[in-house]
């Protein structure tokens, strides 16, 4: 078990990869790269049980699906840092002949992903499609996922719902980044979407909260609590209460960094905050 | 010509419903999905005898193509089943993204293609699905004629791997295909040779295309008659090797003609040997209710259609 110090070092570095990539190609989304760092971290090193190397059937080992695929940048920078793929590559994100598409894919075969996500709302059908097979295959290994908390304005996102608990995909966690902004502005502000916990509940399942979204520690436990109310009978949806922008001050508490990168002094001034730990690129 | 025997009216999508069927009982990897259609899909079979291999998503089309591409993750091959509109307009984004993007081993069961869907009327009868799934990179397209074919067709995709659109219909018609013809991904039928002109035709189109050719016999016309099941890919060296031989060319199709079977023989031909050519299809146009036989009349979608438009591509020659 990785000790808690390591885990920080390495959602620090993340944390310099999302930005410098983004940066690199004055394109991508930072800020929900940023605010979900510390989950990807925990997801992959302590949280899932992996197997080495990677294979799409995915037998036998815990699945991750990203459902918002814009936030790439964190997806692709925890991936090669658990070696899915050397973090070279992070130096090609969103260029031309890359495997690091702007939203991922698996059309360039990049190890680590298994499917291909950008166009919002699709990632839950996939993920229950993924547990379902588990299911079939007799393998009790868990199915993950990660959903914006705008994205659920998406309606195929209910339809999955409404599935899950309906059918008993009790072997699916599904993550949503509670952060409540999107491009536009505040959820609130460009469509309301209620209390997402009483929906959620109201469709049937078992819903829990990490209050403390930026916290590893917080995140650790609530997942692993996650994990053991997978399982009964209801699919688990965890609301991870997130600031977008994290662990960089000019971008938290706000939608501005949604999409936008930072320009040279702003990285710099980035950077300065999430001072190297492992290695850049 | 050659004379084909109608084994006795049937629909092909219970061609679909038998091909699924024997599936469920040779391969332990297909699995199949609905959007509660079991009946109009003729799925009934397969669900009794593989119950645990039988998803019931309930009408949430969009869910369905999620869960479909995400069930091969693990393995499976599913096959989904409903609608032509509801399997292709409705849930487009998520067949693009989710399964051609991802290059996932779907296959797309549609049925009630087209206007002979009937009493239903047109938010029912699709008439542009074979050009919307055609458009999409790496997706094989399928239309079928008969329930020979179907059958044959539906247990041939999930021997192949990748994303599969497969076409059929609501309406009995006839069945002329010998039960032991192996079907072919991408190859071509050839149902009659002749040497006037080339009349290409797939799905309900077919049959209709044999009574025309002959009905153009009798007036001394020698029409050679190609069923193109597999619209993409397109199997152009039956084509071009037909039409250096005639010299003209009917395509026949339950489809609009923008984006359908003879939009794609007419690019082909553009590039390797442009060819007059006439368009059995519906003309830019949404369907309505009636009887099948009373729209395939009313929308040129018949033999005399058929015939009609040989007579006119000749004079082109």
């Amino acid at each position: 078990m990785p000790k808690l110090q390591e885990l920080q070092d390495l959602t620090v570095q993340v944390r310099r990869d999302i930005l410098r990539m983004v940066h690199k190609v004055n394109s991508g989304h930072p800020g929900g790269s940023l605010g979900c760092t510390e989950f990807f971290v925990a997801l992959y090193n302590e949280i899932m049980e992996l197997k080495d190397g990677f294979n799409m059937d995915g037998n036998g080992e815990d699945l991750f699906f990203l459902s918002n695929g814009h936030i790439s940048p964190v997806f692709y920078s925890v991936l090669a840092r658990k070696g899915y793929f050397t973090i070279d590559e992070l130096n090609t994100f969103r260029l031309i002949d890359s495997r690091l598409q702007g939203h991922p894919t698996t059309h360039e075969g990049l190890p680590g992903v298994r499917i291909a996500s950008g166009s919002l709302g699709q990632g839950m059908s996939v993920a229950l499609g993924a547990a379902q097979a588990k299911k079939l295959n007799k393998d009790s290994k868990l199915v993950y996922t990660l959903h914006g908390d705008g994205e659920l304005q998406e309606g195929q996102n209910w339809e999955a719902i409404m599935y899950a608990a309906g059918k008993k995909v009790d072997n699916i966690i599904a993550t949503i980044d509670y952060n409540g902004q999107q491009i536009d502005g505040a959820t609130e502000d460009v469509l309301p979407m209620g209390d997402l916990k009483m929906k959620f509940e109201a469709f049937g399942w078992d819903v829990m909260d990490i209050l403390e979204g930026n916290d590893l520690e917080a995140i650790l436990k609530g997942m692993k609590e996650a994990k053991d109310r997978t399982g009964k009978g209801k699919p688990v949806c965890v609301l991870l209460h997130t600031i977008m922008g994290h662990g960089v001050d000019f971008m938290m508490y706000t939608h501005a960094w949604h999409g936008k990168a930072p320009n040279d002094e702003q990285l710099a001034t980035a950077l300065a905050q999430n001072p190297e730990t492992l290695g850049d690129y | 010509m050659k004379k084909y025997i109608d084994q006795g009216k049937n629909d092909t999508r219970s061609g679909f419903g038998a091909g699924l069927a024997e599936l469920g009982r040779t391969n332990p990897n297909v699995v199949a999905l609905c959007a509660d259609l079991v009946g109009s899909l003729k799925m009934e079979k397969f669900i009794e005898e593989n119950p645990e291999r039988f998803f019931q998503i309930g009408i949430a089309e969009a869910n369905m193509m999620g869960i479909a591409a995400g069930l091969t993750i693990g393995g499976k091959i599913p096959f989904t089943g409903t609608f032509a509109n509801f399997s292709t307009g409705r849930v487009y984004d998520q067949i693009r993204q989710s399964i051609a993007y991802s290059d996932k081993n779907v296959k797309i069961c549609a049925s009630h293609a087209g206007v002979t869907l009937g009493e239903d009327g047109a938010t029912h009868q699709i008439l542009e699905d074979l050009g919307l799934m055609k458009m999409l990179p790496g997706m094989t397209v399928i239309n079928t004629c008969d329930y020979n074919q179907t059958k044959a067709a539906t247990i041939a995709i999930a021997e192949y791997h990748g994303p599969v659109y497969l076409r059929f219909g609501r309406p009995k018609v006839a069945n002329f295909t010998p039960v032991d013809q192996k079907f072919e991904i991408g190859k071509a039928v050839m149902l009659n040779e002749g040497t006037d002109v080339t009349i290409v035709a797939t799905g309900h189109l077919v049959w209709e295309a044999l009574i025309a050719a002959e009905n153009l016999e009798k007036q001394g016309i020698s029409a050679e008659v190609i069923n193109i099941h597999t619209i993409k890919p397109l199997d152009g060296d039956a084509v071009l090797k037909s039409v250096k031989k005639t010299g003209c060319i009917v395509t026949a199709e339950e489809h609009n003609y923008l984006g359908g079977l003879g939009e794609s023989i007419s690019g082909f031909l553009a590039t390797t040997r442009p060819t007059p050519q006439e368009f059995v299809a519906t003309k830019d146009t949404f369907g309505e209710s009636g009887t099948p036989e009373q729209l395939m009349d009313k929308y040129g979608l018949n033999n005399k259609a058929i015939e009609n438009a040989v007579l006119s591509v000749l004079k082109r020659k």
